[in-house]
């Protein structure tokens, strides 16, 4: 397997800029999720890595081998991209086995690859005789990843493999996918629309926006650090708060915060998370009112005006203990947060 | 290729404008066309009536009722699609002496040709929503007012698909009615071709016919208008909820058993009589096995011929949408909708014009073929090219397979139970058909059609016989495959 590298890509449609000068490097051996709303470009971004797709500028690099740029492009037969698309999209007329040995040499395609690479998904041999007709969704895209897997690409590109599936299966689905792509020491790209799905997979997460990427970084520091207030959104809940900075100290409507990092004085807005917002603890004195609880039972989301007139938080609650809305509670702040000046 | 198919309405178009207003008029505005006209138009108001009645009358029971044996009673009912039309009228007039004029042609017609409007009743009512019913009782309306404001709207593009093939069938119909002795323009055209070979006469009744087609396929699209109905959810749907016949059960088995003892019994009956009639007399197997050799012929040739022609039209529709693609796909419905006899005609006299070596070959024949039978074969190719999306075809690439290898292991094998079906249905269609092959075969060319037609016609019921049950043997594979996929009967189904 190898490095992924992407240099300046760019890439239009008539009027659209599609993905615009995209620098991303996808390290040997790890799963990098590509993550954005509809429309930023994400898929656009992988079928530009999968060949399907030739850029307008900037060079794609599998190791050192150049797959796109300098006025050339590789077609996406010479690749060797394994890709994994929306639904699937296994061949309809081929059994399991049939399927995944598609892209193996003839001379290959009796071996005992297929077997080893449907128990690489954690599939049974005995599947190997089904029509793709015959598989739940999970199991049809397990078999589209071993199919992907089984030449031994360079890379692995899944275009939101999981979206198609119920929730349960989704969760599941995607961590059987991973361990599959971390046993093939895959060098993987995932493209999700989904952020809890993006931060519990992968070891790099893209945020893209408007075809560009404003952030790749540890899941941790996406979700702890992000760049600024949209992406901050994007990947979890968030409560901005409007803060006057003073020797690392950020006073809001919730106490005084002790800040993390370094950042000059003056006005600011706080990124507060509603993990770090605590209900009733210790020596807290600001005062709340609860305007309404979302109970899931292993635990709550309780959204909380500030008293008396604001500004409008949501603070994670423990199950055991839920407030009734209408009660007023003291809320306090877990921790240093985030500055955005 | 869409050119090719448009060769007859251009013929019919220029003939008339090279002929002028004044004379046109005066050729037409006889009492005779007068007399056809009224012919024409009244056997097919009449006969989509009771198509419409028979055919959803009969899925209805069939499919949302608790009649006895419905499988069977649905098998028997699309059976007729076996029987060509002008076979079913040769069994009926051999066996009921006074069946002919207007009443004559309704029954025979109506019998044969109910099934185009019941197959796609019958898939629209197996593929309904029993959630909307449910939401129309729980909205507090009865069930009769539930079928006529939720059930019926939903089989309007159906029944209307239904009447147009009924309508389009029925102006292109030439043995039955002439065994029937009921004047249409159709049988008016071959008579004049007969008596004044490539008259004007012949070529402005054309004219005439081809304006009905086109008044009858753009009255079909202003009543089925923009509106489509399709199932809002996606995955399976519940069973339907049968609806309990009670007293009325046993009286209306009966109406199903009448209507297949007529559409079915009756030529059953007529057919085995006739062969053991015949049989006693003479049974020629050498000219049995030379006609039915000829018609498999011509089947095979032109289905292969009209497969490689649908190809490129319907790959155009489906991997590049656009207007051109559109325009070459609706050019060959057009042609669809031109009966037999038009394009026959319209190809005697350009290739008697244009390209004399070919008149007279069978080069013509199959031309004539791939025209008529065209938009049958886009149809069932379009269809399955849908089942072989362009994803597919990436995936096959990003695993190190060229293009032609994509088409050879993932294309080609989705799409050629679809090829084959498009191909079974023309060349089933092309083994039985009369009319443009009694006008374009090469002289001394017999295939089971014309010989049929020739013994028949000469009052040898006997002899006639053996042809006629050897072409609902050719049809019996067709009707099943229409019966199974009731889509791949009407052109029309296909998106617009």
């Amino acid at each position: 397997m190898t490095r992924l590298e992407l240099r300046g890509v760019s890439k239009s449609f008539t009027d659209v800029r599609a993905v615009a000068a995209v620098d991303l490097t996808v390290p040997h051996d790890s799963v990098t999720a590509v993550l954005g709303p509809s429309g930023c470009g994400k898929t656009t971004l992988l079928r530009l890595i999968a060949g399907f797709v030739v850029p307008e500028a900037g060079t794609i690099r599998f190791g050192d081998v150049v797959v796109a740029g300098d006025g050339r492009a590789l077609p996406p037969q010479q690749r060797k991209v394994g890709y994994v698309p929306q639904e699937g999209a296994l061949f309809p007329h081929l059994d399991v086995a049939a399927n995944i040995a598609f892209g193996l040499p003839r001379s290959q395609r009796r071996s005992a690859r297929v077997g080893e690479v449907l128990d690489l998904v954690e599939l049974p041999a005995a599947f190997g005789s089904r029509y793709p007709h015959q598989l739940s969704g999970g199991q049809q895209q397990r078999v589209a990843l071993a199919r992907a897997l089984a030449p031994e690409p360079s890379v692995v590109l899944l275009d939101e493999p999981f979206s198609s599936l119920d929730a349960s299966l989704r969760a599941s689905t995607g961590r059987a996918v991973l361990r599959a792509l971390r046993v093939a020491h895959a060098t993987a790209v995932l493209v999700t629309h989904d952020q809890d799905e993006a931060l519990s997979l992968a070891d790099q997460v893209a945020v893209m926006r408007e075809g560009k990427v404003v952030q790749a970084a540890t899941p941790r520091e996406i979700y702890r650090s992000p760049v600024d207030a949209g992406v901050a959104r994007f990947v979890g809940g968030a409560a901005m708060l409007p803060a006057a900075v003073r020797a690392g100290v950020a006073s809001t409507a919730l106490g005084e915060l002790p800040v993390a990092g370094d950042v000059g004085d003056g006005a600011a807005e706080v990124l507060v998370r509603p993990e770090q917002v605590l209900i009733g603890a210790g020596a807290a004195t600001v005062k709340a009112r609860v305007d309404e609880v979302a109970y899931y039972g292993h635990d709550a989301s309780v959204t909380l005006t500030v008293l008396p007139d604001g500004p409008v938080v949501v603070a994670r609650a423990g199950g055991l203990d839920v407030p009734e809305v209408g009660a007023t509670v003291t809320v306090s702040v877990a921790g240093p947060v985030v500055v955005f000046p | 290729m869409g050119a090719l198919a448009l060769v007859p309405l251009g013929f019919v178009v220029v003939y008339t404008a090279l002929i002028g207003p004044g004379d046109a008029w005066d050729l037409v505005a006889r009492p005779r066309v007068g007399e056809l006209l009224g012919n024409t138009v009244t056997l097919v108001v009449g006969c989509t009536a009771t198509c419409t009645a028979l055919g959803v009358g009969c899925a209805w029971l069939v499919e949302r009722t608790d009649v006895p044996l419905s499988r069977v009673w649905h098998g028997l009912l699309v059976a007729p699609l076996a029987v060509p039309a002008f076979v079913n009228s040769y069994s009926w007039a051999s066996l009921v002496p006074g069946i002919h004029g207007f009443t004559g042609a309704l029954v025979v017609i109506t019998l044969s040709y109910y099934p185009l409007v019941y197959l796609p009743v019958v898939a629209v009512l197996r593929g309904l929503d029993p959630a909307l019913e449910e939401a129309a009782y729980s909205l507090g309306h009865s069930r009769a007012r539930t079928f006529a404001r939720v059930v019926l709207p939903q089989l309007r593009p159906a029944v209307l698909g239904g009447c147009l093939l009924v309508s389009l069938h029925l102006l292109a119909e030439f043995g039955a009615l002439q065994m029937l002795q009921f004047p249409t323009f159709t049988t008016a055209i071959y008579d004049q071709y007969g008596s004044t070979f490539n008259g004007e006469a012949a070529n402005m009744l054309a004219s005439v016919l081809v304006l009905l087609c086109m008044l009858i396929l753009l009255a079909e699209l202003r009543l089925r208008g923009r509106r489509r109905y399709a199932r809002v959810a996606r995955g399976a749907a519940r069973p339907v909820e049968i609806i309990r016949l009670g007293g009325g059960r046993g009286p209306l088995t009966l109406v199903l058993a009448a209507v297949v003892a007529l559409a079915v019994g009756l030529p059953a009956y007529s057919l085995v009589h006739w062969l053991r009639v015949g049989s006693s007399t003479e049974f020629p197997v050498g000219e049995l096995a030379a006609a039915a050799g000829t018609s498999l012929g011509l089947g095979a040739a032109a289905a292969a011929a009209t497969v490689v022609l649908a190809m490129p039209a319907a790959w155009l529709a489906v991997r590049y949408p656009g207007l051109t693609s559109n325009l070459v796909e609706r050019s060959t419905y057009v042609a669809n909708a031109l009966p037999g006899i038009v394009v026959a005609l319209a190809l005697v006299t350009v290739s008697i014009r244009a390209v004399q070596p070919i008149y007279q070959t069978y080069v013509l024949l199959l031309l004539a073929y791939a025209i008529m039978f065209l938009p049958r074969a886009v149809v069932s190719v379009r269809a399955a090219l849908e089942q072989a999306p362009v994803l597919l075809d990436e995936v096959a690439h990003s695993l190190g397979v060229g293009s032609l290898a994509t088409v050879r292991r993932v294309t080609l094998p989705i799409i050629a139970p679809g090829i084959g079906a498009g191909a079974a249905l023309v060349f089933l269609a092309v083994s039985t058909e009369l009319t443009a092959t009694l006008m374009l075969a090469p002289i001394d060319t017999t295939t089971l059609a014309t010989r049929f037609w020739a013994e028949s016609s000469s009052v040898a019921y006997g002899a006639a016989a053996p042809y006629a049950l050897l072409m609902v043997l050719i049809s019996i594979p067709a009707a099943v495959l229409l019966g199974r996929h009731a889509s791949l009967s009407s052109p029309w189904e296909a998106p617009r």
